[in-house]
Formats: structure tokens, sequence, C-alpha cells
């Protein structure tokens, strides 16, 4: 092969800035080829994708309305990837986040106090961290992949929910509709303005996000959940425990992913529902990487991905484009981000014939 | 025929998608890379293979496109994996979400179509004998290649010049690149190997299996197989055992599910995903926290220039 | 890659030639192997070899001598087909060639052995030959062969063992089999014998001996002067990628060869015999079951180190070394039985940061990746070993103008050269680094340092500093445990000796009552078989 990838000495800090903005416009390109194929005119998607979200004033909410769970879950994961760890399975924390709020909803049907929220958002974020931590320490105990067990407990955790709501906590009163009972007003997560949508779960993933910034820059734990993912025996050697730092980093990962579920179910949905995601945590993988893991880079990321997402559903009516289109954007902007990555660490190089 | 070799008889049906997955991946690992996107080449064959049956009418062809999707996905995991030294669970996952995402496109149009099985192999007399005969001669003929491919691979990877570059390449990759050999390309090639594989398996499920196309029809299943592939800890028979296994606990949740035996629906569907990690952990209380693989697993290899 | 003309391709032959070598001639057609002219190399802006010159006639043992980064394994890995020069000529037999890859390095009759092998550990020995080998499998007539000539050099092998059960000395034997069988005409040996005991090196220059008699030319890369000057006749000096000259080593003094390797003459390190002062580590009976597998169990050591006493401890890889270095620094291994005193405190159970609390430093053999994060700055780097009450204002927070000003002094102290001021560790050179690594743990001024490999790779004016800080901090009144392949560095700095062998360890006996025959009879054969033998 010609061409040759080579290390390059020195990275300059402007190029790492930059990697993920041309990354970006390199996946947009080649989604319009997608949409090009598809008999779509690009310029016209480009509008409807990532335009038309921005300039509508009714998208705004809802943009910051998805990109909510998104930020919530990404910056969880960002300390998972930076200590290589792959939590895969935030879609299944956040599931589990939902339901065991969700649970606390229905138990205290009627109650109406004011530690009936508290306590759903402390259920669902002990739901997502006791999801979360069962990969780590089936990693930790048994050296059990934590992809694998990740993955597999998003499919137990989805058909957990998909019974609880056709089975025992379906609303009879609902006739044959698969849901819960719509919450309490005391049960739900109060708007942040008054009669808009977006609710106090974007004012926690902005907090979530100035925090993990603080403790992954400042803080000895956030230099040993670096050290552990970079490289593994100087951080044994720094005195840290490779087996908390998994543990930790999935709970926070849990955790986070446990509230982004309960605060889009108390927030939004006002009930459970058999699906209450539409992928958002898988959707949060490619967020983190945009953001390059730093927190800064994810809120921005977010904010970007929640715009395509509002695109795609406004693409299902204005170009009869199917939803999944969004989704081969993400899996081509991964992979843009990642060839992104290859050529800030590296160079082309012609290699003489 | 009583029900339980019909119980049987589908086992098979179920376990082949799996072990051809798994055999694809198995070479893949054995040379030193970790492809995660299983999934995302299975539902692309199972995609497209449905799509060009109905376009073109031949399950030839039809074959011929899944694998040559999971192929097509493969060079592309190849190209940032191995040639962009990138890192290997990330493009995986690219790979799984972006799979998924032409396959779900693509197949809109198809969605609801049915079509004729690909028939299964009859022999006079013999396929006749008495429960043998449908169980040895009567069977598909991706079982028969699944089963012929598992020794083929197991024989080339033990006794052959090229088996022994693999897998040398998969040890030390650093080690084969002194000696000369191509440690890139030997590595695209598995790679390419394994992507026919996944299409191929791909392909059976929505030509075979069902047979019509659904979105999200693989429901795990490339998943399930890179867990059957750790699960065998890199030995062949262990594959094909493991792919009936797993095979096995799949239909019996359908059987149970049409038996109707009071346990709800979804319990029983998680059947699959609870026995995986059930299986990796017997795996990880039998044989504590052996890596099995060398430090360079899943490394990317770029040599000095 | 290039297309390689066929006829650019020479056919291994049989070639019979009579010659006297007088290195420092000039090169007779005849004779000559293989010539480089002008070799250039540039990675970056970094110049690994600069108009270079080698010339290697048949029959001859020819050493390439050099420091650490001299630009040694640049000019081989450009005479084997793994690189490209930039600008230069290579002729072969008189033919110019292009070298393209390694199967066409070998298609001329150019066989290597690496410094780190090229083996597969999880392969039998006899897949690791084949795959050095073009298009045969492990066959049993491969099998025939190989075992046909090492019986002929006296290389012994066992066929079917896995790589990974083997010591370095039969991982050497393999190499030197596998690139014999394609019967080269030059073998080049990349430091063959930093790995092997003086016995096991005696019996290496015993094999090439035999292979030089029947017309193979080896070209030898060293750094050890002693070697070079009994064994070769020929040597051409590297220094900073820059060619120094070709000499005949027989005609030079170990001093001189230095000199020129170096470019400047190194200072002997000052070390007044010490005795050990209150032993400020007490292993007794100290048995531990290795994390790894395939690592070496370590059975009932006993050893005692003194305050202001440096006791080092030999050994070949897989003896038992970084078992024991992990053991100490707490970082793996399950103590199964015994005692492991810390100036009177058992430690046995305690952690690595408990030691280190306890006045304990550890200094690991590889410095980038495990003692410190390659892509971390160095002031980022000090929180691996830095107490936390140093390193942090309290609540985990880290204190990043007090690493900062740590770093300075630690680059004043122990000259420390870098491109910036605050570089990541990846950046800096091997000598550097490990000065920065050494420094880091000397500068909390520790009652007990364990150091493993402590100048491993490392040029000589680097190794000679961190030698001497060593010797200063025992005059100081540390107690320190070195633990070293290097006998050279052993006999220069130890006060007390004793050798690893199989995870047993020998008596500690003061240096000067060891010698070096002693010591290398320790390491192949241990403690009990060296008596026997004695």
């Amino acid at each position: 092969m010609p061409l040759e990838l080579a290390a390059r000495a020195h990275v300059s800090p402007l190029r790492t800035a930059l990697t993920p903005a041309l990354s970006f416009a390199a996946a947009l390109l080649l989604g319009g080829l997608v949409v090009w194929l598809m008999g779509r005119s690009p310029v016209k998607a480009f509008d409807v994708y990532l335009i038309q979200p921005l300039t509508q004033g009714w998208a705004i909410q809802e943009i910051f309305l998805k990109a909510t769970p998104l930020l919530l879950i990404a910056i969880g994961l960002s300390f998972c990837y930076r200590a290589d760890r792959w939590n895969i399975g935030a879609e299944g924390q956040f599931v589990m986040g939902g339901l065991c709020g969700g649970g606390v909803a229905i138990a205290c049907q009627g109650i109406g106090a004011w530690w009936v929220l508290p306590l759903m958002l402390s259920a669902g974020i002990l739901g997502g961290m006791a999801y979360g931590a069962l990969p780590a320490v089936l990693r930790n105990r048994l050296g059990v992949s934590e992809i694998l067990s990740s993955l597999m407990l998003v499919y137990v955790a989805q058909l957990l929910l998909d019974w609880l709501v056709r089975g025992p906590w379906r609303d009879r009163k609902a006739f044959n509709m698969p849901q819960s009972i719509t919450f309490d007003p005391a049960a739900t997560l109060p708007a942040l303005l008054p009669g808009g949508r977006v609710h106090w779960g974007l004012v926690f993933a902005l907090l979530a996000a100035l925090v993990a910034w603080y403790v992954l820059s400042r803080t000895v734990f956030g230099f040993a959940v670096r050290a552990t993912g970079e490289a593994p025996k100087a951080a044994r050697f720094g005195g840290f425990d490779a087996q908390r730092v998994t543990l930790t980093t999935f709970l926070i990962s849990g955790g986070l992913a446990g509230l982004a579920g309960i605060a889009e179910v108390a927030g939004q949905i006002r009930q459970l529902q058999p699906v209450i995601s539409p992928g958002y945590g898988f959707t949060a993988i490619i967020v983190a990487f945009l953001g390059r893991l730093s927190p800064p880079g994810i809120v921005l990321a977010s904010v970007v991905m929640a715009v395509i997402l509002i695109g795609a559903e406004n693409a299902q009516i204005a170009l009869k484009l199917p939803l999944d289109v969004a989704m081969i954007f993400q899996g081509l902007l991964l992979f843009c981000l990642l060839g992104g990555e290859a050529l800030t660490r590296h160079r082309l190089v012609w290699m003489r014939a | 025929m009583s029900f339980a070799f019909l119980v049987f008889l589908s086992i098979i049906t179920a376990a082949t998608p799996l072990l051809l997955a798994a055999l694809g991946e198995h070479v893949v690992e054995k040379s030193g890379v970790l492809n995660l996107g299983v999934e995302g080449m299975m539902i692309m064959g199972a995609s497209l293979g449905f799509a060009v049956a109905i376009l073109t009418g031949s399950s030839v062809l039809a074959i011929g496109a899944g694998i040559g999707a999971g192929m097509t996905l493969a060079g592309l995991f190849a190209l940032f994996a191995v040639w962009g030294a990138a890192n290997q669970v990330a493009s995986g996952l690219a790979l799984t979400i972006l799979g998924t995402g032409v396959a779900n496109v693509a197949g809109v149009s198809f969605i609801g179509m049915k079509r004729e099985t690909i028939p299964s192999l009859s022999i006079p007399y013999l396929t006749d004998i008495p429960f043998l005969g449908r169980l040895l001669f009567g069977q598909d003929p991706f079982v028969y290649a699944s089963l012929a491919l598992a020794l083929g691979i197991s024989w080339w990877l033990g006794s052959t010049r090229g088996g022994l570059v693999l897998r040398g390449i998969g040890d030390n990759h650093s080690s084969a690149h002194a000696l000369g050999h191509d440690v890139r390309v030997v590595r695209t090639l598995a790679i390419l190997f394994g992507g026919g594989c996944a299409g191929l398996a791909g392909a059976y499920l929505s030509l075979i299996y069902t047979p019509f196309w659904s979105p999200g029809m693989t429901a795990g299943r490339g998943w399930i197989a890179l867990a059957i592939v750790v699960f065998a800890g890199g030995r062949v028979w262990r594959l094909v055992l493991g792919a009936y296994l797993f095979g096995g606990m799949s239909m019996l949740q359908l059987h149970a599910q049409a038996g109707a035996i009071g346990i709800p629906a979804q319990f029983l569907s998680s059947l699959p995903y609870v026995a995986t990690i059930l299986a990796l952990v017997l795996l990880g209380l039998r044989e504590r926290r052996s890596q099995g693989n060398g430090t360079m697993f899943a490394k990317p290899f770029i040599p000095d220039r | 890659m290039a297309p390689h003309a066929a006829g650019d391709r020479l056919v291994i032959g049989t070639q019979s030639a009579s010659f006297v070598i007088v290195a420092g001639d000039s090169p007779n057609p005849d004779d000559t192997l293989v010539v480089l002219t002008g070799i250039s190399k540039r990675f970056g802006l970094f110049a690994a070899n600069d108009d270079v010159n080698l010339c290697i006639r048949r029959g001859e043992a020819h050493a390439l001598l050099g420091e650490n980064g001299a630009g040694k394994s640049t000019l081989v890995k450009i005479l084997f087909g793994l690189l490209q020069p930039d600008q230069g000529t290579i002729r072969w037999q008189g033919r110019e060639v292009r070298i393209a890859s390694p199967e066409s390095a070998r298609s001329l009759g150019i066989a290597m052995v690496f410094q780190h092998f090229s083996l597969f550990d999880s392969l039998s020995v006899l897949e690791n030959i084949a795959l050095g080998l073009p298009g045969t499998a492990a066959t049993e007539a491969l099998a025939a062969r190989a075992t046909a000539l090492a019986a002929r050099y006296g290389l012994s092998i066992t066929l079917q063992a896995p790589v990974w059960s083997l010591s370095a000395g039969e991982r050497q034997r393999i190499e030197i089999v596998r690139c014999l069988l394609q019967e080269p005409k030059l073998l080049v040996l990349d430091e063959p014998t930093s790995v092997l005991t003086p016995q096991e090196a005696e019996g290496l220059f015993q094999t090439l001996d035999l292979l030089i008699a029947d017309g193979l030319s080896v070209l030898f890369i060293s750094h050890k002067l002693d070697e070079v000057r009994r064994f070769c006749t020929a040597a051409t000096i590297l220094r900073g990628g820059k060619l120094v000259g070709t000499v005949d080593p027989r005609a030079q003094s170990s001093a001189s060869l230095a000199r020129m390797m170096v470019g400047a003459d190194v200072a002997e390190v000052e070390h007044r015999p010490a005795r050990g002062g209150t032993p400020m580590l007490k292993l007794q009976g100290l048995s531990v079951a290795p994390a790894d597998v395939h690592g070496t169990v370590l059975h009932a050591l006993d050893l005692e180190v003194g305050a202001g006493e440096i006791v080092a401890i030999a050994g070949v890889a897989g003896a038992g070394q970084s078992e024991l270095f992990a053991a100490l620094s707490g970082e793996a291994g399950r103590i199964a039985a015994g005692l492991m005193h810390l100036n009177g405190v058992d430690m046995a159970r305690l952690g690595l940061l408990q030691r280190r609390a306890l006045e304990a430093a550890f200094v690991p053999e590889d410095r980038l990746g495990h003692a410190t994060l390659p892509n971390a700055r160095l002031s980022d780097n000090l929180l691996l070993s830095l107490p936390r009450a140093q390193s942090t204002s309290g609540g985990g927070i880290v204190a990043y103008g007090r690493l900062r000003a740590k770093l300075a002094s630690l680059i004043q102290r122990f000259d420390i050269r870098s491109s910036a001021a605050d570089p990541e560790a990846r950046r800096l050179s091997g000598g550097n680094l490990q000065k920065y690594v050494i420094g880091r743990e000397i500068a909390r001024a520790p009652k007990l340092l364990v150091v493993n490999q402590p100048t491993w790779g490392v040029d000589a004016l680097a190794a000679q500093r961190i030698r001497q800080a060593l010797v200063d901090l025992a005059a100081s009144g540390a107690a320190i445990l070195v633990i070293s392949q290097d006998l050279d560095e052993v006999f220069a700095i130890a006060d007390r000796i004793g050798v690893l062998h199989g995870g047993r360890l020998s008596t500690v006996l003061p240096a000067h009552v060891r010698s070096r025959e002693d010591i290398g009879l320790l390491m192949t054969l241990g403690e009990r078989a060296a008596q026997h033998a004695a």
C-alpha cells in the first residue's frame, strides 16, 4: 500500500481540538452521499436535519429535551471509557432507572407528599447503579467481559419493563393499552419554565457535567481513571486499585444513566410504557466520543446529536426518509471520529515506489 | 414424529447461524483482532440477502448478497482498525450501529413480504429412514456447510502453513512482522472471512430460519456468537457445542411459549441473554481469570517507517 | 511495496573462499560480502543514521558498536529490509541491491536474531521454526532437519515444548537454529549475550566459532567491549547516528573503544564498600506464588539488607527477578509462607501505598508504561509515587503548583534533559526518563529503595550517573536492593551479591569474595548444583 501511517512526534493542541469538528464535517458529507443515493437532495436533507431544528422555535425545547438524557448518559460513559472499561449497556441502566423510579411513583400513587419525587429520583439512580455494578462485579470477580455482559443486560432490562407494563403494573383502566397509570403531579419532574416542556433533568445534566469536569481534571481519582485506562501497570504502581476503578466508573455511569431514565419518565413520559428510550443509551456512546470524552465537549456534542435526532423525526415527514437514517449517520460519525483520531496521532505518508 | 424430535430438529436450525458467525469471529480472533461488529454484519446480511431474494428471485444471488454485505462492512472495519490503527472495540461498535442503520433503511420496503424457504436436502430412501434419515440427510444445505466449515477451519488452523502464519500473527504481531509476515494483509483477509461468515449467518436467518425480514431480527445473535467464541476458548469443538447449546436455549423459549406453560413470555425471551451471561460466569468460575489471549490481543499493529 | 527485479536477487549457493582478514584494509571486492555506503535514515527531525558506511567480509566476525540510540538498530533494520534508507546504497557480493523486505534479505542470505526475540509464546518450538522459514508448515521433515542442524553446532533444543516455558538461552538457540536452516551467508546477532549467563555466552561463542570456520559472516551488535575484543576481528563504531570509524578491536583497549562509543570518558562509579547497619529489609523463608500463570514461584528466600549497603540480586530472565520485585513492592503475588519485614514492621499484608508510607520506595524495570504513564506530563507522573499529602491539597484534589515545583527541582538535581519544561514521559530519551524515574524515588529520601534493572537500555553517561546516585543514597544511610541481569552493574555498585535461580536465592555474600565465574555458575545452575560442579 503506497499510503502509510507514520506516528507524529508531537500533536498540537489545535489539531486535537479541531479533530471532532472535521470528523463531523466528513460524516455530514458521507451522510449527504447516503441521502443522495436514496434519491433525495443532500442540500434539502442538510436543511431538514441540521438547520430547521435550530431555526424553529418549537424545536429548541425539543433539542434540550433530547440533549438531557444524552448528556447525562454520555458524561457517565466518559468515566468508563477513559478507564478503558467498555460499558455499552447504558441503555439497560437507563431502563432500570426509569423502571425503579417509576415503580416508586406507582407505589406512592395518591400520596402526593413532597418526598415522593426525591425518592423516585434516588430509586432511579440506585437502580441504574445496581444494574451498572453487575457487569463490573462480574468482570472483577470472574473476568467476564463487561462488553458482552453489559449489552446482554440491556435486553433483559427491556424485557423486564415490557413484562411489568403489560402485566403487574398495567393500568386496569386503560383498556388494553400496555402502559402504567399516569403519575401524580407530585411524582413528576417540574418544568424549568412555566408552561414549557424542558424539565429539571437539564439542570441535573449540566451539574453532572460540571462536577465531572472538575473530578476528571483536578482530582487524584480523575488521574486514577486515566492511568487505569492508559497504562494499567502504571496505575497499579501508583497504588490505584483497578477493580475499584472499574466498579466506581460503572457505578457513576450506571447512576447517571439511571438518573437520565427516571428524569425522562418523571419529566416527560409521566408514566411507564413498554419502551421508554429511542436508544439514548447507544446514541450517548457516539456523543461521548464526539465530545472526546471531555465534559465540555460532551455538552456540545449532546446538543449536536439532539439536533440530528429531531431532524430525523422531521425528515420522516418532510423527506419520507426512515428514522434509521439517523442511525446510519451515527455509525458514519463514529467511524469518522476514529479516522480523525488516527490522523491526529499519525500522518499519512506516501511510500516511495 | 414426536414433539421432542421436532424440537431437536429446530435446535439445529437455530444453532446454524450462531455457529456460522462464531466460526468467522473465531478466525478473526485467532489473528489477534477483536471485531465486535458481528451483529451489524449479520443484520446487513439478513436485510440485503432478503432484498436480493425478493428482487431477483434467486436464492444463490441472495446468499451471495448476504455474504457480500457482511464482507463489505468487514472491509470497512479492516480499513479503520487494521490500516488506520483505530481502537478495535470502538470500530466494532461503529460497525454494529452503521450495519443496523443501513439494514433497517434498506429493508424498509420489504417488511411484511414472505418467501419460500430454501428447500432441505432430500435423498430418496436415505432421508426416509425413520428419525436418523431426517436428522442426517434431511437438513438444509447450510447445516452441512456450517459443520464442514467447522472441520475445515479446525484442520486449516492446525495443519497448514497458512493457519500457522495466522496463529503466529495472533500470538505476537511484532515477531511475525520481523519474520516478514504481512500482519495487516493477513488480518484483513481474516476479517473479510469473518464478515462473510456473519453475512451468511444473517442471510440464513432471513432466507431459511424465519423466512422474512423484520428490523432488528438478529436480536443480539451476533453478540451471542461473540460470547460463544469466548466460551469456546479457542477450541472449535467447543464452538460447535456452544452454538448448539444456545440454539437449544432459543428453541426452548419458542416451544415453551407455544406450549404456554404459564411463565411470562418475556422471561422466556430473556433466556438466551441470561444464559449468555451465565455461561461466561461459569467459564470464569472454572478458569479463574486466565487470559486466553496474549497482551497484544485487540491491539493495533503499526510498523516503523 | 515496490516490484523487486528478479535479477537483483542472488541465489544462495555454496561459496568457498580463502581469505585473510585484516580490518582497516581497503575493501577488496573479492572478499567483501556486503557493503553499505552513505546510509541515511531520518524519523521526522531525528537523524537515526547519517551517512553511515559498513563493510563486512566473508567469514568475518564484525562488531557493530555503539550506545543505545547510536543508530545500530536502525542500520541493522535497513540491512534486514525492515526499514528503507532515505539515502545510500547496499552492495551484496559486488552487486547493488534493494532490500525491500525481510524476505528479500533472506533470499540474499541474511539471517537475523533480534535482541527481543521474534518468537511466539503460545506456539511450539517447531512451529516457531517453521514460521521463520519460507513456505513450510511444522512438518516431520522440518523437525528432522532442525534436529540434525542443532546437533551439528551443539545447540540443544526441544521441538515440542511451548516457547513460553523456555529460558532466554533456550529461546536464543531456537532463533539461531531457525536462522541457520536458511543456510545464510551473514548472521546478524543483536545484543546476543545480554540475556545470557557468562557460561551460556561461552557456549554461544563456541557455536559461532564453528559457523565462522564454515565460512559464515557474523555481524555482532553489542556494547560489551570485552566480548567484542575477544571474538570479533573488525568493529564499526557509531555515535549519535554517525560513523566514528572501523577498527580492529583486538588492537584496541576497552577504554579506547568506550571513548569512541561515548565520545567522552565515562567516569568510574565511586564506591566505598560498606557494611550494612540495622537491617531495613528482612526476608525469612519467604515463598511467593506468582500472579501470572507462567510466572516463577519464589521458594523460601532469606535476605537481609542493612542501612547504608547495596545488595544486588543477579539472575537470568525467568529466574524470579520480576516476581521478587512485585512481591517486595506489593503489586502482585501471593505470599504463601515466611516473613517480610521492613524496618522491623511486618509488611507482608501491607499494600503498596502502606509500604511507601513506611518509607520504602520502588523503581520497576519498565520505565514507560509501568513507572510512568507514557502520555502524561512528568509533573502528572509524580502522582504515581508521591505521598498524597505532598501531591494534594486535601480531599483528593491535585495541587498542580506543588507538582510543578517538585518537578523543577528534580530536573535540576538529576540533570534530566528534554525539549520542553514539562514534557510527556514518552518524549524523553531512555536515559533521561530513567534519571527521572529513579530521581523521583531518591528525592523522597527513602529508608529502603528496591530497583529493578536500574540502567537497562540506558546510555553509558546516564548509567554512570544513575549508579553514582544509588551509591550516594546508600552512603547517606539508605538500604538499597538492586535487581539486575547486568553483571557489570552488579560488580560496580554492590556490597553484597545474591543470585536467583529457578525462584531460589543463593547465599548472599560480599562482592569481593565473588567472581564473575561464580555468579555465572549460580545463574546457570543454582546454588546446590553449582556446589556439586565446583
